[in-house]
């Protein structure tokens, strides 16, 4: 995870000739003048895993468990992938839980009350997301509601309007073979394995060819062992994940075979690909970082910042949908309570406890996988440990908490250090 | 020391309601030289720069540019001519790194990629170009350079558009002694390779550091255009301050304000 770390920034060059031991001494002096990155969420992730491991070690360490970890944190995941656009601008989006409940009715009510198939339904609940967002970033870019306020009249509303939806508390069953195996399903070991090679053969093939086009231009590029380094570490982590994935975790194999890749691991993954894609290799990504960080400069460069303000809440909302659409696979249902409870606090501190800065122009989509990571281990585990929604829930606040201190201070030595 | 000005304003009005703000204001400014605007707060120095930049529409007056007239409606129509403008307040994102900064809203791409190669070769022959030595890495983030690294980075982006003109609004005025002499090199710099250089300042060491002409203007009105060789210190204080100067500025009686354009055009026209 450090590797990519040290991709964002790119080559910062001290000598023109960088070696590796310069190049891993330029990174911890980045780190220690505050541009952490996401080194506080893995760490947090090794030190709660190692805990969890020692104190639960049969139960925790299962490959049962791991498989339980991906799909229990994929909807908060999702949503904090979308909120980190959001928050990359400096807005808050306090709408996203509800409005993934929102969706999540809407595909309910298409393919079970309706009967149509699941693809119109999945269509409907994102075509939803988008007419949501639309609304609340027209709302804050064109009207000049401060976004804290839209959004937490829409946290309000569609609280109300998913209960609309779901007939005043009765709840509404998902039964569609596609809809329900998206969180409850897994790919064949095979294909499994097939995937991991190609994202593998992939991020290789993208690393290599831009270290030779940099190279070719004589342009400043990190050493090949460097690269090779992060290649290889991604090979190691993705194919020791798929190898415990595809143990067999049924508890008795006769009665059915539980083993493979959930179906939610993909989808997250190419959706981290697509919006990683996006932040950092498009001019629209770039905009967002300018917006984020200086949003007059970003005007005077000629920058439709409106545009760009609305289209960050359109993309939250989305998101926030196929964040319900997972949510209602993973239920079977959908209840007036579905995107409610912790989902959106959980979904803004995934994102924070990844890195991503609450003060705009700073973060990353993978910081709200990892942050998901972390706070999806928090409530796994501590639920292993049998303790109480009440334990989990203040041990999750102390840990945002900790992660928006980490934030702050970064920013604050960043500023004495001049170094970010 | 060329024969055609690179822009000529004739004859410019600029009025917000009541307000006459730009009084039939003639400016020229040539190729290759250095043109200090100078003038106390509220003579009226940004909002010329404005209308020049296409921010602010004219009332009346003719643009020439290369001789040629010109209407410029918009920024962009600036931008067109070659016309760039480098802000006070520098108008640079502190999270993006410096070819990031230089290239924003105009990045280059293939496809829809982003052509990252590419925009940082360029960069890197600009700050060549302008023998910039300060900046150890383009691929360092704004906020970690120093305020004159900034303000070169901000005319540096400025110069990389093939631009023919560039005004710098008061470059130095936050700079410590050290970075202002960096920033004026520069500025000395740019008028060498071949452009014109619109200099804003209040500060007459500066003027005369690096100046080729002197532009005053005074309640609205240009009072005199003069080569910086042909005038002292004082004179220039005096002009800001009084709008006359000996021979120089507004007519003895500055209450025919018909008169007042009228020393101004001569000078202009003695100087070539």
């Amino acid at each position: 995870m450090t590797t990519t770390a040290v991709r964002k920034d790119g080559p910062a060059a001290v000598t023109p000739t960088p070696t590796v031991g310069g190049h891993f001494r330029n990174y911890l002096s980045r780190v220690r003048g505050g541009d952490v990155g996401a080194l506080p969420a893995v760490l947090g992730l090794i030190v709660l895993c190692t805990v969890f491991a020692i104190m639960r070690p049969s139960s925790f360490l299962s490959a049962g468990n791991f498989a339980n970890l991906f799909t229990q944190g994929a909807a908060v995941t999702l949503i904090a992938m979308g909120l980190v656009f959001v928050l990359l601008l400096g807005e808050i989006d306090l709408s996203a839980g509800f409005a993934s409940g929102v969706c999540a009715a809407v595909l309910a009510n298409v393919v079970t009350v309706l009967g149509y198939p699941w693809w119109v339904a999945v269509l409907a609940a994102v075509a939803t997301g988008v007419v949501i967002g639309t609304t609340l970033g027209m709302l804050v870019a064109k009207i000049g509601i401060p976004s804290f306020v839209v959004t937490l009249a829409g946290f309000l509303a569609f609280q109300g309007v998913v209960l609309l939806l779901v007939k005043d508390g009765t709840n509404i069953s998902v039964r569609d073979d596609v809809l329900v195996a998206i969180a409850n399903r897994n790919l064949g070991p095979t294909l499994g394995w097939a995937l991991t090679a190609l994202a593998v053969v992939g991020y290789a093939a993208v690393q290599l060819l831009r270290h030779r086009n940099r190279a070719a231009r004589g342009l400043i590029t990190d050493p090949l062992a460097v690269v090779a380094l992060r290649i290889g570490g991604l090979a190691v982590i993705l194919g020791a994940a798929v190898y415990v994935l595809n143990l067999e975790r049924s508890r008795n194999v006769l009665i059915v075979s539980l083993k493979g890749v959930p179906i939610v691991v993909p989808i997250i993954a190419v959706l981290l690909v697509v919006w990683t894609f996006v932040l950092q290799r498009t001019s629209y990504g770039r905009h967002i970082y300018a917006v984020g960080g200086n949003r007059e400069a970003a005007r005077r460069a000629g920058i439709g910042v409106d545009r760009i303000r609305i289209s960050v809440f359109v993309i939250c909302s989305s998101m926030a949908a196929i964040g319900g659409i997972v949510a209602a696979s993973r239920a079977n249902s959908v209840d007036p309570n579905t995107g409610g409870s912790n989902v959106l606090l959980y979904a803004v501190g995934a994102a924070v406890i990844g890195g991503t800065s609450l003060f705009g122009g700073k973060g990353r989509v993978l910081d709200a996988v990892l942050g998901g990571a972390v706070v999806a281990v928090i409530e796994n585990g501590m639920g292993l440990m049998g303790y109480t929604a009440g334990v989990k829930y203040v041990v999750t606040g102390v840990v945002l908490l900790l992660a928006a201190s980490v934030d702050a201070l970064s920013r604050r030595r960043a500023a004495a250090t001049g170094t970010r | 020391m060329s024969a055609t000005p690179l822009l000529e304003l004739r004859g410019i009005d600029k009025s917000f309601g009541p307000v006459q703000v730009l009084r039939d204001v003639a400016l020229t400014v040539h190729p290759g030289e250095v043109t200090a605007l100078v003038g106390d707060n509220g003579a009226g120095k940004s909002t010329l720069v404005k209308c020049i930049s296409g921010i602010h529409p004219t009332d009346a007056g003719e643009f020439l540019f290369n001789g040629e007239p010109v209407h410029i409606g918009s920024p962009r129509d600036a931008a067109t001519l070659g016309i760039e403008v480098v802000y006070q307040d520098l108008a640079l994102c502190d999270n993006l790194d410096i070819v990031q900064n230089m290239f924003l809203g105009r990045e280059r791409r293939s496809g829809i990629v982003l052509d990252e190669p590419t925009m940082e070769q360029l960069a890197a022959e600009t700050l060549a170009g302008l023998s910039i030595r300060t900046v150890t890495s383009l691929r360092q983030h704004v906020s970690s350079l120093s305020g004159g690294q900034r303000q070169t980075v901000a005319i540096a982006k400025a110069v990389l558009w093939n631009s023919k003109l560039v005004i710098l609004d008061e470059p130095t005025a936050a700079l410590g002694v050290a970075q202002t002499a960096q920033v004026l090199e520069l500025v000395r710099r740019l008028a060498d390779n071949g452009l014109a250089v619109v200099l804003i300042s209040h500060n007459m060491n500066d003027v005369f550091a690096v100046s080729d002409r002197i532009a005053a203007l005074y309640l609205g009105q240009m009072v005199a255009q003069v080569k910086t060789t042909d005038i002292t210190h004082a004179q220039v204080v005096e002009l800001i301050t009084a709008g006359r100067s000996g021979g120089l500025g507004l007519a003895t009686d500055p209450g025919s304000n018909g008169d007042g354009p009228q020393p101004a055009d001569s000078t202009s026209g003695g100087v070539r």
